[in-house]
């Protein structure tokens, strides 16, 4: 746990410096180099489907895509630019409101540019999950570059 | 409101507010639908401060980008079909090729299969330069089809 005031400099910032995140109401619950976890209460304005009470999948992405790049932050270890190049969610069960989504993200590969990253999704059970998804993110910044664009300060 | 009142609302009178109102989180983000070419609506999401996500370039969060492309995607199906219900969505796949900056978005989608039960959407998203796209999705949905609603 060297790097404790790294993660908890991601922790504190991550708010602040990405406003969406503090928008939707994202509560990182774990940061470390081996994964992010991050709780999400729902809000009635997440519903994609009233008939049905069902969360819209795109409050589920927002969630993986923000978790993924602390997941990954975290996993590199220091202040870094990054960014998604892509992301594949599967959408495994139905959501529904009433209850926080849960996701975990880790980086289980880095190379000199590029990180793959897998993330799931679940509410009650962590067996159970509503979604998963693999990410590729790039590292963007170049060698001896200042990190302040990484919005993370 | 019955879907099918507010898809009429949509269609004839070019006015989506009730359509919108049946995905709120559609609402939440800001979204309003260009309906200038009826065969061929645009999804337009006016930029606001609360979209950023990373303020330092500043840059729209990528995760709004991809909400933004999934609800432009069930906005069209919504549209474009006569489904009674919402769809669901199956799985969804995101290509980011530009960071989206603080200014306004734009999707446009293709129908590119149409099955009884699924559909595959193809989601194109842009700022000022349409040529010059941020990203491109695709996605699958589960239609409701005959299913009692």
């Amino acid at each position: 746990m060297s790097n404790q005031p790294f993660y908890d400099i991601l922790r504190r910032s991550y708010a602040t410096s990405v406003p969406h995140v503090g928008e939707l109401g994202i509560e990182l619950t774990r940061i470390d180099g081996e994964a992010a976890e991050a709780r999400l209460p729902c809000k009635p304005e997440f519903l994609g489907d009233v008939e049905r009470q069902l969360i819209h999948t795109g409050v589920i992405t927002t969630l993986i895509d923000s978790i993924c790049g602390i997941a990954l932050l975290a996993h590199i270890g220091k202040p870094t630019r990054i960014a998604t190049l892509d992301l594949r969610v599967d959408y495994l069960r139905p959501s529904r409101p009433g209850k926080d989504l849960v996701c975990r993200a880790e980086c289980y590969r880095l190379t000199e540019q590029i990180a793959f990253l897998r993330a799931t999704v679940w509410q009650d059970d962590p067996a159970a999950p509503v979604a998963s998804c693999l990410a590729a993110f790039m590292r963007t910044g170049r060698p001896g570059e200042k990190s302040e664009r990484s919005g993370l300060q | 409101m019955k879907m099918e009142e507010a898809r009429r609302l949509a269609r004839e009178q070019k006015d989506s507010a009730a359509l919108l109102g049946l995905v709120p989180y559609a609402v939440y983000l800001g979204l309003h639908i260009d309906m200038a070419d009826p065969a061929a609506p645009v999804l337009h999401l006016p930029f606001k401060k609360s979209l950023i996500g990373n303020s330092a370039l500043p840059a729209i969060h990528g995760g709004v980008v991809a909400s933004f492309m999934e609800s432009a995607a069930l906005m069209h199906l919504l549209l474009m079909l006569d489904e009674q219900r919402v769809p669901k969505s199956i799985d969804f796949s995101i290509d980011y090729l530009r960071s989206a900056h603080a200014e306004d978005s734009y999707a446009s989608c293709a129908v590119e299969r149409l099955g009884r039960r699924v559909a595959q959407v193809q989601i194109r998203c842009w700022q000022a330069n349409p040529a010059k796209p941020v990203a491109l999705a695709r996605a699958h949905f589960l239609l409701a089809g005959d299913e009692p609603a």
